[in-house]
């Protein structure tokens, strides 16, 4: 691509990351979540492989894959947590611990440290969807190409 | 009728995504109309939820007294658009490979699993 | 011959699915929502979160996310797969 397209993605790479990531922070108090935020996240690898072409993006394809894993195992372990009563049991909600501050009914602010579980599993989900996603991209970069690459 | 015009139009969308996968031969115009189907049968989904002069379900500076769409239609939209962004990677995966054994994007032309 | 046996089978679906919407309810008045008038009284003591879809899909539905995240790892997998060219 062109100067300018390449100038433009080098700005707009690190904005859709952190993006990416306050959509995924929030998401428990705002619109938004893991899997939301995760497609920002990864249309970040989108914009790498049309600004720089599928060069830039070949190192990316095992460590997406690895974030991928460690985002589904975190998704699981965070499920197991709870097994002392169901799985998926929210068990860190007003323990007063991390993310464990109790929440007022009724309309309010919104504080950062409530949610239980659900903050980690945000990330997790978010990793994962990053990991998915990204990877597809590459792979479709790497291997989709024409017979003769 | 009038009443729920918004669901007829979610319908309309379905069905143009219909026409493109029956009378449509190139497969990537094929993996565009079942985008197209499931995009309406998700915003028919989301329709389903909607309460008159409801307000989005989070409670993050809510305005007070105001009703609340139903959620769960919304949560399972969300699982709904995942899942279709997984199929249409597969669908698009299966695409390339006919390409590259075939030649072309034909749909007619892949004719090794019919009877 | 058969593009018309396909467009007949598409008039009677179109038919049969604007029919239906034509004659569901009025837009904006849902009927039995007990479960979602649950879910938006009491999301913020269960589960301690302002965001009620989060809640559900987190919490009240893990199960759901499971098998969500399941079908997403199953379709890298499957685009791994399938795109790979075989080494001769």
């Amino acid at each position: 691509m062109s100067v300018v397209v390449r100038t433009i993605a080098r700005i707009l790479v690190p904005v859709a990351l952190l993006f990416g990531g306050y959509v995924i922070l929030h998401g428990h108090l705002t619109p938004g979540g893991g899997f939301q935020g995760g497609a920002v996240a990864a249309s970040a690898v989108a914009l790498l492989l049309v600004a720089f072409g599928t060069s830039a993006v070949k190192g990316l394809k095992s460590p997406l894959s690895v974030l991928e894993d460690l985002g589904g195992v975190a998704f699981v372990v965070l499920g197991f947590l709870g097994i002392g009563y169901t799985f998926f049991f929210n068990v860190l909600a007003g323990s007063g611990g991390l993310f464990g501050a109790p929440v007022a009914p009724g309309p309010n602010p919104g504080y950062l440290n409530t949610g239980g579980t659900l903050p980690p599993m945000n990330w997790a989900v978010g990793f994962k969807v990053i990991g998915g996603l990204g990877a597809v991209v590459v792979l479709f970069a790497l291997f989709g190409g024409g017979d003769d690459r | 009728m009038i009443g729920n015009l918004p669901f007829v139009v979610c319908i309309v969308l379905v069905l143009l995504g219909l026409w493109a996968l029956l009378f449509r031969r190139n497969l990537i115009k094929v993996v565009i109309g079942l985008k197209i189907i499931e995009n309406g049968v998700n915003l028919y989904l989301v329709a389903t939820g909607y309460v008159q002069g409801g307000v989005v379900p989070i409670w993050t500076y809510a305005p007070p007294d105001a009703a609340m769409v139903l959620p769960t239609p919304q949560a399972l939209t969300l699982t709904s658009i995942v899942i279709g962004l997984a199929t249409t990677a597969l669908m698009l995966a299966f695409a390339v490979v006919i390409h590259r054994h075939k030649g072309s994007l034909d749909g007619r032309k892949v004719t090794e699993l019919s009877g | 011959m058969r593009r018309w046996i396909v467009l007949a089978a598409f008039l009677v679906v179109a038919g049969c699915l604007l029919l239906g919407a034509a004659r569901m309810r009025p837009f904006g008045a849902p009927r039995l929502a007990l479960m979602d008038r649950y879910f938006n009284a009491f999301s913020q003591g269960e589960a301690a979160t302002n965001n009620v879809v989060t809640a559900i899909v987190f919490d009240y539905r893990g199960y759901d996310t499971l098998g969500e995240a399941t079908v997403l790892f199953t379709a890298v997998v499957g685009v791994a797969l399938i795109l790979r060219r075989i080494r001769r």
